[in-house]
Protein backbone atom coordinates (compact mmCIF):
# COMPACT_ATOMS: atom_id res chain seq x y z
CA UNK A 1 0.00 0.00 0.00
CA UNK A 2 2.85 2.60 0.79
CA UNK A 3 4.49 1.75 -2.36
CA UNK A 4 1.37 2.79 -4.33
CA UNK A 5 1.62 5.96 -2.08
CA UNK A 6 5.51 6.39 -3.38
CA UNK A 7 4.09 5.91 -6.97
CA UNK A 8 1.61 8.49 -6.83
CA UNK A 9 4.38 10.81 -5.68
CA UNK A 10 6.81 9.47 -8.10
CA UNK A 11 3.95 10.20 -11.20
CA UNK A 12 3.31 13.51 -9.66
CA UNK A 13 -0.62 12.63 -9.19
CA UNK A 14 -0.02 14.13 -5.20
CA UNK A 15 1.66 16.01 -3.05
CA UNK A 16 3.48 15.35 -0.18
CA UNK A 17 6.50 14.21 1.99
CA UNK A 18 7.63 10.36 1.45
CA UNK A 19 9.52 8.95 4.21
CA UNK A 20 11.71 5.68 3.68
CA UNK A 21 12.24 4.14 7.01
CA UNK A 22 14.10 1.27 8.42
CA UNK A 23 11.13 -1.12 10.01
CA UNK A 24 7.40 -0.66 11.27
CA UNK A 25 8.41 0.76 14.75
CA UNK A 26 10.28 3.36 12.98
CA UNK A 27 7.69 4.15 10.47
CA UNK A 28 5.03 4.73 13.60
CA UNK A 29 7.69 6.53 15.44
CA UNK A 30 8.36 8.97 12.05
CA UNK A 31 4.08 8.92 11.73
CA UNK A 32 3.77 10.13 15.47
CA UNK A 33 7.03 12.82 14.84
CA UNK A 34 5.33 13.82 11.51
CA UNK A 35 1.73 14.59 13.33
CA UNK A 36 3.69 16.38 16.41
CA UNK A 37 4.22 18.74 13.97
CA UNK A 38 1.13 19.49 13.19
CA UNK A 39 1.09 17.73 9.99
CA UNK A 40 -0.87 14.63 8.55
CA UNK A 41 0.20 11.15 8.87
CA UNK A 42 -0.37 8.21 6.88
CA UNK A 43 0.94 4.67 7.10
CA UNK A 44 0.15 0.80 6.51
CA UNK A 45 1.17 -2.11 8.54
CA UNK A 46 0.36 -5.72 8.60
CA UNK A 47 0.25 -8.89 10.64
CA UNK A 48 3.76 -9.03 12.05
CA UNK A 49 5.06 -5.61 10.86
CA UNK A 50 2.03 -4.86 13.76
CA UNK A 51 3.32 -6.71 16.19
CA UNK A 52 6.73 -5.04 15.75
CA UNK A 53 5.09 -1.19 15.82
CA UNK A 54 3.15 -2.58 19.09
CA UNK A 55 5.40 -0.25 20.96
CA UNK A 56 4.24 3.15 19.10
CA UNK A 57 1.00 2.62 18.97
CA UNK A 58 0.55 3.28 22.27
CA UNK A 59 2.76 5.93 22.13
CA UNK A 60 1.03 7.40 19.10
CA UNK A 61 -2.74 7.43 21.26
CA UNK A 62 -1.37 8.26 25.15
CA UNK A 63 0.27 11.35 23.39
CA UNK A 64 -3.14 11.84 21.19
CA UNK A 65 -2.01 12.22 18.04
CA UNK A 66 -4.64 11.88 15.04
CA UNK A 67 -2.74 9.10 13.03
CA UNK A 68 -4.19 7.25 10.22
CA UNK A 69 -3.04 3.57 9.28
CA UNK A 70 -4.57 0.62 7.26
CA UNK A 71 -3.54 -2.49 8.83
CA UNK A 72 -4.15 -5.31 5.81
CA UNK A 73 -5.49 -8.03 8.64
CA UNK A 74 -3.17 -10.83 8.20
CA UNK A 75 -2.27 -14.13 10.70
CA UNK A 76 0.27 -14.24 13.33
CA UNK A 77 3.16 -16.55 13.91
CA UNK A 78 3.54 -18.86 14.29
CA UNK A 79 2.94 -21.51 12.22
CA UNK A 80 4.09 -18.88 9.99
CA UNK A 81 1.23 -18.14 7.46
CA UNK A 82 0.94 -14.44 5.39
CA UNK A 83 -2.53 -15.58 4.89
CA UNK A 84 -5.72 -12.99 6.30
CA UNK A 85 -7.05 -13.34 9.80
CA UNK A 86 -7.94 -10.68 12.40
CA UNK A 87 -5.28 -11.81 14.75
CA UNK A 88 -3.00 -8.95 13.91
CA UNK A 89 -5.81 -6.42 14.98
CA UNK A 90 -7.30 -7.91 18.03
CA UNK A 91 -4.11 -8.48 19.20
CA UNK A 92 -3.88 -4.64 19.53
CA UNK A 93 -7.10 -4.16 20.37
CA UNK A 94 -6.45 -2.30 23.40
CA UNK A 95 -3.79 0.07 22.19
CA UNK A 96 -6.58 2.66 22.51
CA UNK A 97 -6.92 3.03 18.90
CA UNK A 98 -9.82 3.81 17.04
CA UNK A 99 -11.15 0.47 14.95
CA UNK A 100 -12.96 0.40 11.78
CA UNK A 101 -13.40 -2.66 9.68
CA UNK A 102 -14.11 -2.44 5.76
CA UNK A 103 -16.09 -4.79 3.71
CA UNK A 104 -15.04 -3.65 0.20
CA UNK A 105 -12.61 -2.10 -1.84
CA UNK A 106 -14.23 0.68 -1.86
CA UNK A 107 -15.33 1.02 1.66
CA UNK A 108 -11.65 0.57 2.98
CA UNK A 109 -11.38 3.93 0.64
CA UNK A 110 -13.64 6.26 1.78
CA UNK A 111 -12.93 4.93 5.59
CA UNK A 112 -9.51 6.61 5.16
CA UNK A 113 -11.11 9.49 3.82
CA UNK A 114 -13.74 9.47 6.95
CA UNK A 115 -10.94 8.26 8.97
CA UNK A 116 -8.62 11.43 9.48
CA UNK A 117 -12.17 13.27 10.25
CA UNK A 118 -12.97 11.07 12.97
CA UNK A 119 -9.11 11.28 14.38
CA UNK A 120 -8.88 14.81 14.19
CA UNK A 121 -11.86 15.81 15.66
CA UNK A 122 -10.98 18.21 18.63
CA UNK A 123 -13.43 16.37 20.92
CA UNK A 124 -11.77 13.04 19.47
CA UNK A 125 -7.85 13.16 18.42
CA UNK A 126 -7.17 9.61 18.75
CA UNK A 127 -5.34 8.05 15.32
CA UNK A 128 -7.70 5.46 13.32
CA UNK A 129 -6.34 2.30 12.68
CA UNK A 130 -8.36 1.31 8.93
CA UNK A 131 -8.29 -2.70 8.76
CA UNK A 132 -8.73 -4.51 5.56
CA UNK A 133 -8.87 -7.82 5.19
CA UNK A 134 -5.33 -9.52 4.16
CA UNK A 135 -5.73 -10.79 0.20
CA UNK A 136 -9.67 -11.21 0.27
CA UNK A 137 -9.93 -7.33 0.17
CA UNK A 138 -5.89 -6.20 -0.18
CA UNK A 139 -4.87 -8.63 -3.63
CA UNK A 140 -8.77 -8.41 -4.92
CA UNK A 141 -9.00 -6.39 -8.05
CA UNK A 142 -12.47 -4.70 -7.76
CA UNK A 143 -14.37 -1.51 -9.20
CA UNK A 144 -13.78 1.45 -7.10
CA UNK A 145 -15.33 5.16 -7.46
CA UNK A 146 -12.38 7.35 -6.68
CA UNK A 147 -13.94 10.67 -5.26
CA UNK A 148 -12.72 13.85 -6.96
CA UNK A 149 -10.56 15.55 -4.68
CA UNK A 150 -12.67 19.29 -4.46
CA UNK A 151 -14.66 17.25 -2.89
CA UNK A 152 -12.83 15.05 -0.40
CA UNK A 153 -10.93 18.66 0.58
CA UNK A 154 -14.39 20.17 1.03
CA UNK A 155 -15.60 17.10 3.54
CA UNK A 156 -11.56 17.25 4.79
CA UNK A 157 -10.61 20.39 5.81
CA UNK A 158 -7.18 20.52 6.31
CA UNK A 159 -5.73 19.90 9.44
CA UNK A 160 -5.18 22.25 12.28
CA UNK A 161 -3.92 21.31 15.84
CA UNK A 162 -3.02 22.95 19.24
CA UNK A 163 -1.28 19.45 20.06
CA UNK A 164 1.85 20.34 18.35
CA UNK A 165 5.85 21.73 18.56
CA UNK A 166 5.56 24.99 17.95
CA UNK A 167 7.78 28.31 18.81
CA UNK A 168 5.33 30.61 19.71
CA UNK A 169 3.92 28.30 22.09
CA UNK A 170 6.23 25.94 23.30
CA UNK A 171 5.09 22.77 25.57
CA UNK A 172 5.72 19.25 26.49
CA UNK A 173 4.38 16.61 24.40
CA UNK A 174 4.19 12.80 24.79
CA UNK A 175 5.77 13.29 28.42
CA UNK A 176 6.07 11.34 31.24
CA UNK A 177 4.12 11.44 34.47
CA UNK A 178 3.68 9.90 37.75
CA UNK A 179 0.86 8.50 39.71
CA UNK A 180 -1.34 11.61 40.60
CA UNK A 181 -1.51 12.13 36.69
CA UNK A 182 -1.55 9.14 34.87
CA UNK A 183 -5.39 8.22 35.96
CA UNK A 184 -6.98 11.47 34.49
CA UNK A 185 -4.72 10.48 31.55
CA UNK A 186 -6.07 7.35 30.56
CA UNK A 187 -9.84 8.70 31.69
CA UNK A 188 -9.51 11.24 29.41
CA UNK A 189 -8.82 8.73 26.28
CA UNK A 190 -11.70 6.45 27.51
CA UNK A 191 -13.74 9.87 27.60
CA UNK A 192 -12.68 10.59 24.07
CA UNK A 193 -13.46 6.89 23.08
CA UNK A 194 -17.16 7.52 23.92
CA UNK A 195 -16.88 11.00 22.17
CA UNK A 196 -15.96 8.55 18.94
CA UNK A 197 -19.11 6.65 18.87
CA UNK A 198 -20.90 9.35 17.86
CA UNK A 199 -18.79 11.20 15.81
CA UNK A 200 -18.24 8.08 13.82
CA UNK A 201 -21.66 8.16 12.84
CA UNK A 202 -21.56 12.15 12.28
CA UNK A 203 -18.61 11.18 9.91
CA UNK A 204 -19.94 8.84 7.70
CA UNK A 205 -23.51 10.94 7.36
CA UNK A 206 -21.96 13.36 6.56
CA UNK A 207 -20.30 11.32 3.82
CA UNK A 208 -23.18 9.86 2.80
CA UNK A 209 -24.64 13.66 2.13
CA UNK A 210 -21.80 14.35 0.53
CA UNK A 211 -20.30 11.24 -1.33
CA UNK A 212 -23.58 9.25 -1.90
CA UNK A 213 -22.42 6.09 0.26
CA UNK A 214 -22.97 5.64 3.80
CA UNK A 215 -22.03 2.89 5.71
CA UNK A 216 -23.94 2.99 8.72
CA UNK A 217 -21.69 4.14 11.06
CA UNK A 218 -20.19 1.64 14.13
CA UNK A 219 -23.28 -0.63 12.59
CA UNK A 220 -25.01 -1.95 9.86
CA UNK A 221 -28.07 -4.12 9.96
CA UNK A 222 -28.65 -5.94 6.87
CA UNK A 223 -32.62 -7.55 6.75
CA UNK A 224 -32.59 -7.40 11.03
CA UNK A 225 -36.51 -5.82 11.28
CA UNK A 226 -38.38 -9.56 11.52
CA UNK A 227 -34.88 -11.32 11.32
CA UNK A 228 -35.17 -14.56 14.25
CA UNK A 229 -31.63 -15.18 13.47
CA UNK A 230 -28.69 -12.66 13.08
CA UNK A 231 -25.10 -13.51 12.59
CA UNK A 232 -22.72 -10.39 13.56
CA UNK A 233 -19.74 -10.47 11.07
CA UNK A 234 -16.51 -7.96 9.81
CA UNK A 235 -14.47 -6.73 7.39
CA UNK A 236 -14.56 -8.64 3.68
CA UNK A 237 -16.82 -11.74 5.20
CA UNK A 238 -19.89 -9.18 5.05
CA UNK A 239 -20.40 -9.38 2.14
CA UNK A 240 -20.77 -12.98 1.50
CA UNK A 241 -23.22 -13.33 4.78
CA UNK A 242 -25.03 -10.38 2.71
CA UNK A 243 -25.40 -12.45 -0.50
CA UNK A 244 -26.33 -15.80 1.87
CA UNK A 245 -28.59 -13.35 3.83
CA UNK A 246 -30.25 -12.42 0.48
CA UNK A 247 -30.51 -16.60 -0.93
CA UNK A 248 -32.15 -17.59 2.27
CA UNK A 249 -34.47 -14.97 3.02
CA UNK A 250 -35.32 -15.64 -1.06
CA UNK A 251 -36.32 -18.78 0.57
CA UNK A 252 -38.71 -17.57 3.07
CA UNK A 253 -36.19 -17.86 6.28
CA UNK A 254 -35.95 -14.80 8.56
CA UNK A 255 -32.36 -14.39 8.61
CA UNK A 256 -30.18 -11.40 9.47
CA UNK A 257 -26.72 -9.54 9.16
CA UNK A 258 -25.28 -7.66 11.87
CA UNK A 259 -21.91 -5.94 10.35
CA UNK A 260 -19.71 -4.24 13.03
CA UNK A 261 -18.35 -1.66 11.23
CA UNK A 262 -16.76 -0.09 14.24
CA UNK A 263 -14.91 -2.39 16.75
CA UNK A 264 -13.31 0.32 19.06
CA UNK A 265 -15.05 2.02 20.46
CA UNK A 266 -17.35 -0.68 20.51
CA UNK A 267 -20.92 -0.66 19.56
CA UNK A 268 -21.65 -1.81 23.29
CA UNK A 269 -25.52 0.84 23.19
CA UNK A 270 -26.65 -1.23 19.39
CA UNK A 271 -26.19 -5.03 21.22
CA UNK A 272 -27.69 -3.76 24.28
CA UNK A 273 -30.72 -2.48 21.98
CA UNK A 274 -31.36 -5.48 20.54
CA UNK A 275 -30.97 -8.18 23.28
CA UNK A 276 -34.52 -9.29 23.19
CA UNK A 277 -34.50 -8.79 19.22
CA UNK A 278 -33.60 -12.19 17.73
CA UNK A 279 -34.02 -16.04 18.35
CA UNK A 280 -30.86 -16.56 18.45
CA UNK A 281 -27.27 -14.30 17.24
CA UNK A 282 -24.20 -15.77 16.91
CA UNK A 283 -20.71 -14.21 16.10
CA UNK A 284 -18.03 -15.12 13.27
CA UNK A 285 -14.64 -14.71 14.98
CA UNK A 286 -11.23 -14.40 12.75
CA UNK A 287 -9.16 -14.73 15.73
CA UNK A 288 -9.31 -16.36 18.81
CA UNK A 289 -8.44 -14.89 22.16
CA UNK A 290 -6.60 -18.11 23.80
CA UNK A 291 -8.10 -19.05 27.28
CA UNK A 292 -11.63 -17.71 26.16
CA UNK A 293 -12.55 -18.30 22.25
CA UNK A 294 -13.75 -15.91 19.79
CA UNK A 295 -12.33 -12.23 20.97
CA UNK A 296 -15.57 -10.59 18.79
CA UNK A 297 -17.59 -12.88 20.49
CA UNK A 298 -16.50 -12.48 23.73
CA UNK A 299 -17.44 -8.35 23.67
CA UNK A 300 -20.68 -9.26 21.68
CA UNK A 301 -21.41 -11.83 25.19
CA UNK A 302 -20.32 -8.98 27.62
CA UNK A 303 -22.26 -5.96 25.49
CA UNK A 304 -25.48 -7.99 25.81
CA UNK A 305 -25.41 -9.06 29.29
CA UNK A 306 -28.76 -10.05 30.70
CA UNK A 307 -29.98 -11.46 27.09
CA UNK A 308 -32.46 -14.36 27.10
CA UNK A 309 -30.78 -14.89 23.29
CA UNK A 310 -29.21 -18.25 22.45
CA UNK A 311 -25.73 -17.32 21.41
CA UNK A 312 -23.42 -18.80 19.59
CA UNK A 313 -19.56 -17.93 18.87
CA UNK A 314 -18.34 -19.34 16.09
CA UNK A 315 -14.42 -19.47 14.86
CA UNK A 316 -13.16 -19.52 11.42
CA UNK A 317 -11.33 -18.06 8.61
CA UNK A 318 -8.12 -18.48 10.21
CA UNK A 319 -4.84 -18.13 8.91
CA UNK A 320 -6.43 -17.18 5.22
CA UNK A 321 -8.86 -20.45 5.40
CA UNK A 322 -11.94 -19.48 3.04
CA UNK A 323 -15.14 -18.50 4.44
CA UNK A 324 -17.64 -20.35 2.49
CA UNK A 325 -21.29 -19.58 1.52
CA UNK A 326 -21.66 -22.96 2.56
CA UNK A 327 -20.27 -22.47 5.96
CA UNK A 328 -22.24 -19.42 6.43
CA UNK A 329 -25.26 -21.50 6.04
CA UNK A 330 -24.60 -23.98 8.54
CA UNK A 331 -23.81 -21.37 11.11
CA UNK A 332 -27.94 -20.26 10.41
CA UNK A 333 -28.78 -23.64 10.90
CA UNK A 334 -26.82 -24.09 13.71
CA UNK A 335 -28.66 -21.19 15.09
CA UNK A 336 -31.85 -22.25 14.52
CA UNK A 337 -31.12 -25.25 16.75
CA UNK A 338 -30.25 -23.06 19.69
CA UNK A 339 -32.26 -22.48 22.38
CA UNK A 340 -33.20 -19.15 23.96
CA UNK A 341 -30.42 -18.87 26.71
CA UNK A 342 -27.88 -21.31 25.89
CA UNK A 343 -24.74 -19.94 24.80
CA UNK A 344 -21.66 -21.74 23.77
CA UNK A 345 -19.15 -21.89 26.26
CA UNK A 346 -16.61 -22.59 24.00
CA UNK A 347 -15.52 -21.51 20.24
CA UNK A 348 -17.42 -23.81 17.31
CA UNK A 349 -14.66 -24.35 14.63
CA UNK A 350 -16.27 -23.95 11.46
CA UNK A 351 -14.46 -25.86 8.78
CA UNK A 352 -12.01 -28.00 11.05
CA UNK A 353 -10.19 -30.45 9.27
CA UNK A 354 -10.13 -32.56 12.46
CA UNK B 1 -22.89 -14.21 -12.50
CA UNK B 2 -19.88 -15.51 -14.85
CA UNK B 3 -17.48 -17.19 -12.69
CA UNK B 4 -13.98 -18.11 -14.59
CA UNK B 5 -10.65 -19.45 -13.59
CA UNK B 6 -7.59 -18.99 -15.30
CA UNK B 7 -4.83 -21.75 -14.76
CA UNK B 8 -1.47 -20.99 -15.92
CA UNK B 9 2.58 -21.28 -14.06
CA UNK B 10 3.64 -18.20 -12.12
CA UNK B 11 4.82 -15.85 -15.19
CA UNK B 12 2.86 -17.08 -17.69
CA UNK B 13 -0.10 -14.08 -16.93
CA UNK B 14 -2.79 -16.09 -16.13
CA UNK B 15 -4.17 -13.40 -13.15
CA UNK B 16 -3.29 -10.55 -15.95
CA UNK B 17 -5.30 -12.49 -17.58
CA UNK B 18 -8.20 -12.52 -14.86
CA UNK B 19 -7.38 -8.88 -14.15
CA UNK B 20 -7.93 -7.71 -17.79
CA UNK B 21 -11.02 -9.32 -18.57
CA UNK B 22 -12.32 -7.86 -15.44
CA UNK B 23 -10.88 -4.21 -16.07
CA UNK B 24 -12.44 -4.42 -19.83
CA UNK B 25 -16.39 -5.32 -18.35
CA UNK B 26 -16.21 -3.20 -15.30
CA UNK B 27 -14.25 0.02 -17.08
CA UNK B 28 -15.42 0.31 -20.64
CA UNK B 29 -18.82 -2.53 -20.02
CA UNK B 30 -21.68 -1.78 -17.59
CA UNK B 31 -20.71 -4.59 -15.37
CA UNK B 32 -19.25 -5.03 -12.17
CA UNK B 33 -16.57 -7.25 -11.91
CA UNK B 34 -13.78 -8.82 -9.24
CA UNK B 35 -10.44 -10.38 -10.40
CA UNK B 36 -8.14 -12.12 -7.72
CA UNK B 37 -4.91 -14.95 -7.60
CA UNK B 38 -4.48 -17.85 -6.04
CA UNK B 39 -3.73 -16.39 -2.26
CA UNK B 40 -0.25 -16.72 -1.61
CA UNK B 41 3.52 -16.02 -2.47
CA UNK B 42 3.97 -16.01 -6.17
CA UNK B 43 6.75 -18.12 -7.69
CA UNK B 44 7.91 -18.40 -11.58
CA UNK B 45 7.23 -21.77 -13.06
CA UNK B 46 5.25 -22.83 -10.29
CA UNK B 47 0.88 -23.50 -11.01
CA UNK B 48 -1.42 -20.56 -10.36
CA UNK B 49 -4.50 -19.64 -10.86
CA UNK B 50 -6.45 -16.34 -11.56
CA UNK B 51 -10.51 -15.96 -10.72
CA UNK B 52 -12.88 -13.28 -12.64
CA UNK B 53 -16.38 -12.83 -11.60
CA UNK B 54 -18.67 -10.72 -13.52
CA UNK B 55 -21.76 -9.56 -12.49
CA UNK B 56 -24.68 -7.14 -13.41
CA UNK B 57 -24.91 -6.47 -9.87
CA UNK B 58 -22.49 -5.54 -7.59
CA UNK B 59 -20.33 -8.16 -6.22
CA UNK B 60 -20.45 -8.75 -2.35
CA UNK B 61 -19.54 -12.66 -2.11
CA UNK B 62 -16.05 -12.28 -1.34
CA UNK B 63 -15.26 -16.11 -0.72
CA UNK B 64 -13.63 -18.35 -3.30
CA UNK B 65 -14.57 -19.47 -6.59
CA UNK B 66 -14.80 -23.35 -6.17
CA UNK B 67 -17.21 -23.63 -9.18
CA UNK B 68 -17.21 -21.96 -12.48
CA UNK B 69 -18.62 -22.05 -16.24
CA UNK B 70 -15.41 -21.47 -17.87
CA UNK B 71 -11.57 -22.76 -17.39
CA UNK B 72 -8.68 -21.33 -19.16
CA UNK B 73 -5.90 -23.48 -19.04
CA UNK B 74 -2.57 -22.01 -20.82
CA UNK B 75 -0.14 -24.18 -20.31
CA UNK B 76 -1.16 -27.81 -20.44
CA UNK B 77 2.25 -29.13 -19.27
CA UNK B 78 -0.05 -28.34 -15.70
CA UNK B 79 -1.96 -31.89 -16.74
CA UNK B 80 -1.02 -34.32 -14.23
CA UNK B 81 0.08 -31.53 -11.38
CA UNK B 82 -3.04 -29.58 -11.62
CA UNK B 83 -7.15 -31.23 -11.84
CA UNK B 84 -7.91 -28.46 -14.13
CA UNK B 85 -11.26 -30.25 -15.04
CA UNK B 86 -12.58 -29.73 -11.31
CA UNK B 87 -15.52 -27.54 -10.59
CA UNK B 88 -16.80 -26.63 -14.23
CA UNK B 89 -20.48 -26.12 -13.79
CA UNK B 90 -22.54 -28.75 -16.52
CA UNK B 91 -22.92 -26.86 -19.91
CA UNK B 92 -19.78 -25.09 -18.68
CA UNK B 93 -16.21 -25.18 -21.01
CA UNK B 94 -12.60 -26.13 -20.71
CA UNK B 95 -10.62 -24.21 -22.94
CA UNK B 96 -7.14 -25.46 -23.24
CA UNK B 97 -3.91 -24.38 -25.01
CA UNK B 98 -2.79 -27.52 -26.88
CA UNK B 99 -2.27 -28.38 -30.23
CA UNK B 100 -4.29 -31.85 -30.15
CA UNK B 101 -7.79 -31.98 -30.89
CA UNK B 102 -10.81 -31.13 -28.41
CA UNK B 103 -12.09 -34.62 -28.82
CA UNK B 104 -8.58 -35.80 -27.89
CA UNK B 105 -8.57 -33.86 -24.71
CA UNK B 106 -11.76 -35.07 -23.78
CA UNK B 107 -10.94 -38.53 -23.80
CA UNK B 108 -7.23 -38.26 -22.61
CA UNK B 109 -9.08 -36.28 -19.59
CA UNK B 110 -12.13 -38.35 -19.62
CA UNK B 111 -14.22 -35.21 -19.14
CA UNK B 112 -17.61 -35.58 -18.56
CA UNK B 113 -19.91 -34.87 -21.19
CA UNK B 114 -22.06 -32.32 -19.76
CA UNK B 115 -18.52 -30.12 -19.90
CA UNK B 116 -17.82 -28.62 -23.60
CA UNK B 117 -14.30 -29.12 -24.34
CA UNK B 118 -12.48 -25.97 -26.74
CA UNK B 119 -9.13 -26.71 -27.76
CA UNK B 120 -7.13 -23.80 -29.53
CA UNK B 121 -3.27 -23.35 -30.58
CA UNK B 122 -3.04 -20.44 -28.53
CA UNK B 123 0.98 -20.49 -28.84
CA UNK B 124 0.78 -20.71 -32.42
CA UNK B 125 -0.98 -17.96 -32.68
CA UNK B 126 1.18 -15.73 -30.17
CA UNK B 127 4.42 -16.79 -32.04
CA UNK B 128 3.16 -15.70 -34.73
CA UNK B 129 2.12 -12.29 -33.59
CA UNK B 130 4.03 -11.37 -30.72
CA UNK B 131 7.03 -13.68 -31.65
CA UNK B 132 6.95 -14.91 -28.12
CA UNK B 133 5.05 -17.81 -26.14
CA UNK B 134 2.60 -15.58 -24.08
CA UNK B 135 -0.53 -16.44 -24.82
CA UNK B 136 -2.78 -14.80 -22.08
CA UNK B 137 -3.97 -12.50 -24.16
CA UNK B 138 -5.17 -15.27 -27.16
CA UNK B 139 -6.81 -16.92 -24.78
CA UNK B 140 -8.99 -14.26 -23.44
CA UNK B 141 -10.06 -13.84 -27.30
CA UNK B 142 -10.54 -17.78 -27.61
CA UNK B 143 -12.61 -17.38 -24.28
CA UNK B 144 -14.76 -14.85 -25.48
CA UNK B 145 -15.69 -16.53 -28.67
CA UNK B 146 -16.77 -19.48 -26.30
CA UNK B 147 -19.40 -17.50 -24.11
CA UNK B 148 -19.60 -13.94 -25.09
CA UNK B 149 -18.80 -12.54 -21.26
CA UNK B 150 -16.90 -9.53 -22.76
CA UNK B 151 -17.62 -7.12 -26.03
CA UNK B 152 -14.11 -7.54 -28.31
CA UNK B 153 -13.95 -3.98 -28.23
CA UNK B 154 -14.34 -3.87 -24.44
CA UNK B 155 -11.27 -5.52 -24.39
CA UNK B 156 -9.22 -3.76 -26.86
CA UNK B 157 -9.63 -0.19 -24.79
CA UNK B 158 -8.46 -2.10 -22.10
CA UNK B 159 -5.04 -3.18 -23.53
CA UNK B 160 -5.13 0.71 -24.93
CA UNK B 161 -4.99 1.64 -21.29
CA UNK B 162 -2.84 -1.07 -20.01
CA UNK B 163 -0.12 -1.28 -22.74
CA UNK B 164 1.94 0.76 -24.41
CA UNK B 165 0.78 1.25 -27.92
CA UNK B 166 3.07 -0.88 -30.50
CA UNK B 167 2.09 -3.69 -27.42
CA UNK B 168 -1.46 -3.05 -27.49
CA UNK B 169 -2.08 -2.83 -31.27
CA UNK B 170 -0.33 -6.73 -31.76
CA UNK B 171 -2.47 -7.86 -28.67
CA UNK B 172 -5.64 -7.05 -30.50
CA UNK B 173 -5.01 -8.57 -33.34
CA UNK B 174 -3.89 -11.44 -31.38
CA UNK B 175 -7.31 -11.34 -29.37
CA UNK B 176 -9.00 -10.65 -32.99
CA UNK B 177 -7.13 -14.12 -34.20
CA UNK B 178 -8.16 -15.67 -31.76
CA UNK B 179 -11.82 -15.33 -31.51
CA UNK B 180 -12.21 -15.71 -35.10
CA UNK B 181 -10.58 -19.10 -35.07
CA UNK B 182 -12.50 -20.14 -32.29
CA UNK B 183 -15.49 -18.49 -33.28
CA UNK B 184 -14.74 -20.26 -37.17
CA UNK B 185 -14.32 -23.74 -34.74
CA UNK B 186 -17.87 -23.38 -33.27
CA UNK B 187 -19.67 -22.34 -35.95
Amino acid sequence: MVEKVADFLAEGEADYEYMMVESEHSAMAAALGVSMMGARAFTATSSQGLMYMAEMLNYTSGGRHPVVMVNANRALAIPWNIYGDHSDAMAMRDCGWIMLFAESGQEALDMVIQAYKIAEDKDVMLPVMVNVDGFTLTHTYDVVDIPEQELVDAYLPSFDTANKMCLEHPKTLCHSVGPDYYTEAKIAQQEAFEVAKAKIVACDEEFEAMFGRGYGGLIEEYCCDDAEYALVAMGGTVGTVRDVVDELRAAGEKVGLIKIRGFRPFPEEYFQSVKSKFKAMGVIDRSLCFGVGGTVFGEVKSALYGSEMGLKGFVLGLGGRDISVDMIKEMFAELKECPAGEYSDQPIFVGRRW
Amino acid sequence: MEKIRWHGRGGNGAFSAAKILGYAVSVHGNKYAQAFPSFGPERRGAPVLGFTRISDTVINDHSQINMCHCVVVLDETLQGEVDFTEGIEDGGTLLINTTKTSEAIKEELQIRDAVNVVAVDATKLAMEVLGRNIVNTALMGAAIAVNEMCAISDVEKALDDMMSPKLAEKNKRLIRMAYEQVKGDLA
